[in-house]
């Protein structure tokens, strides 16, 4: 009994030393400086105007005519979280960098209602300070979505990016899962909300839990990859994927990303695959985060176990050999 | 000398085609490409027939270790500290050397004891070590919300599935070893007709 205990502890050794390099790199991963400043937008005051009504569901206005304050429920589709916008990519800019001067005035005017909306190119394209974001490839690559052709319905970038609140998550984030769970709920919004999914399409109410039934470990699958894992076209240029790809061409093989070569390690992993690991792990990144059978042998065991098995190999050869010849 | 009842042969039969199985399947999700190959079992095929055989395997080894509680097969496994370590080596003596100078056997077949002192060890290495973390690390993975998420800083799917693939070599080894000392008997395939018929043809010498 004594032996086994002994084969167990030093199989325990060797497995924790085996990810031991992965031990320290999580440590130091995690061990990302947090921005601890509160940002303090010098448009506060100015934005607060709209705030006072637009920041949550009941806003309060003098109805000259009655000659009385009147209480009333904000649309919910005009509100914004204040906490969010300020903590959101835009959080520098004042409501009217983006809106007309004249939603200063109140009531608003009926011919705002048309007023043409911005969208990403109008301010990204062709600017030098976010080339690094290729804002011109991630248009191209929309053009060639199937998103592209609900545009005469109204599809624009800020259906899934919303304007007030979108913030980027996979580039900064130090919790990937976090960011998963954001960038899957800015598809779920439409397509796991029929009311919002209605405004674009005719087509039924999909059930995104049934229609993905096939997958193995489903709950362990959306926890750890995004639905634009599958569903777009990998592009080497582009960290995040735009051309989001018709349902045929959704990816249902497996090794397209339990393989060495992981179709995830240029998609969600992309990013961070750049601080390459040294543990011996094939895609070795993945593991700070998950485990992917297939794509994570580590190739100091496929070598171990290659040599005892031919080390075994070998001696059933010499042992047959003697058996022959001393006959 | 009628050694192998009905039921032993029947869980041994189908505990070698689940394992055979098993190990093709498990090598397929390992080493899998993005293109499949005609030696390796596509993914999706592998992980379906891994899971199919596993639980079968699982039942099967309850059924193994239940039997060997209620009959008289768990009395072969039970290695007697005494003198053991000076029995295993003359047993590994005679295959290493004794056996190719006309030696007798040095642990006959018997009634009483079937399995020699390297059987024995193996055989228990195998069976109640190397079974039961495989079947429980393998459930770990078939229901992964069940592994503890970190342990020691470290993924623990990760370290179940590293004790998995360590546990499945080494029986992958043992199972070329075992059929290759099945070949040891008086004749090369006597032992292998034995485990067919029950029956164990006795030494030669």
């Amino acid at each position: 009994m004594r032996f086994t205990r002994s084969v167990i502890i030093l199989f325990l050794l060797i497995s924790t030393s085996s990810v031991h390099a992965g031990f320290f790199y999580r440590d130091r991963h995690e061990a990302v400086i947090q921005d601890t400043a509160v940002f303090k937008s010098p448009f506060f005051d100015d934005n607060e105007r709209c705030f006072k009504c637009h920041g949550q569901n009941r806003y309060e206005y003098t109805n000259e005519n009655l000659g009385r304050q009147v209480k009333a429920m904000m649309f919910s589709e005009r509100i914004v979280d204040r906490d969010k916008f300020y903590d959101s990519n835009h959080r520098s800019f004042s409501c009217t960098d983006c809106h007309s001067e004249e939603y200063t005035t109140f009531p608003h005017s009926g011919q705002l209602r048309m007023e043409q909306q911005y969208n990403c190119l109008d301010c990204h394209g062709g600017d030098d300070k976010f080339a690094k974001y290729n804002f011109e490839a991630i248009d191209s690559e929309y053009q060639a979505s199937v998103h592209y052709k609900l545009e005469e319905e109204g599809f624009t970038c800020w259906k899934c990016h919303n304007p007030h609140t979108y913030k980027l998550e996979v580039r900064t984030s130090s919790n990937l899962k976090e960011a998963i769970l954001y960038d899957n709920n800015i598809c779920l919004n439409c397509h796991a909300n029929f009311d919002r999914f209605q405004l674009l399409t005719d087509r039924k109410e999909i059930n995104i839990l049934a229609r993905h039934e096939w997958l193995p470990n489903q709950s362990a699958h959306f926890k750890s990859v995004r639905c634009i894992e599958c569903h777009t076209e990998a592009n080497h240029e582009l960290l995040v994927s735009h051309q989001i790809n018709p349902k045929e061409k959704a990816v249902r093989k497996c090794n397209e990303c339990h393989s060495q070569n992981s179709l995830l390690m240029s998609s969600l992993y992309k990013f961070e695959s750049r601080e390459q690991r040294k543990d011996g792990f094939f895609n070795g990144i993945i593991l700070n985060e998950s485990y992917v059978i297939g794509a994570n042998r580590n190739q100091y065991l496929n070598v171990f176990s290659l040599i005892l098995f031919g080390l075994v190999i070998l001696i059933i050869g010499g042992h047959i050999f003697f058996r022959i010849f001393k006959k | 000398m009628y050694l192998y009842p009905v039921w032993v042969r029947l869980w041994h039969v189908l505990n070698a085609v689940l394992i055979l199985i098993l190990i093709i399947t498990g090598i397929s999700m390992q080493y899998t490409g993005k293109e499949e190959s005609a030696i390796i079992v596509g993914f999706a095929r592998a992980v379906k027939w891994h899971n199919i055989a596993a639980i079968m395997l699982t039942f099967n080894y309850g059924f193994f270790v239940i039997g060997n509680i209620f009959t008289g097969n768990g009395k072969y496994y039970r290695i007697e500290k005494k003198n053991f370590l000076s029995a295993l080596m003359k047993q590994v003596r005679y295959y290493a050397w004794g056996m190719f100078k006309g030696e007798k056997h040095p642990f006959p077949v018997t009634l009483e004891s079937k399995f020699n002192p390297l059987q024995k060890i193996s055989y228990v290495l195998a069976m109640y070590v190397a079974f039961p973390l495989l079947i429980i690390s393998g459930l770990g993975l078939l229901f992964p919300e069940t592994v503890v998420n970190r342990f020691l800083g470290v993924s623990g799917l990760i370290l179940t599935d590293i004790l998995h693939i360590t546990m499945g070599f080494c029986l992958s080894v043992f199972l070329v070893v075992h059929i290759y000392t099945c070949t040891l008997g008086s004749k090369t395939f006597s032992l292998f007709r034995g485990i067919i018929t029950g029956y164990h043809e006795p030494e030669e010498h």
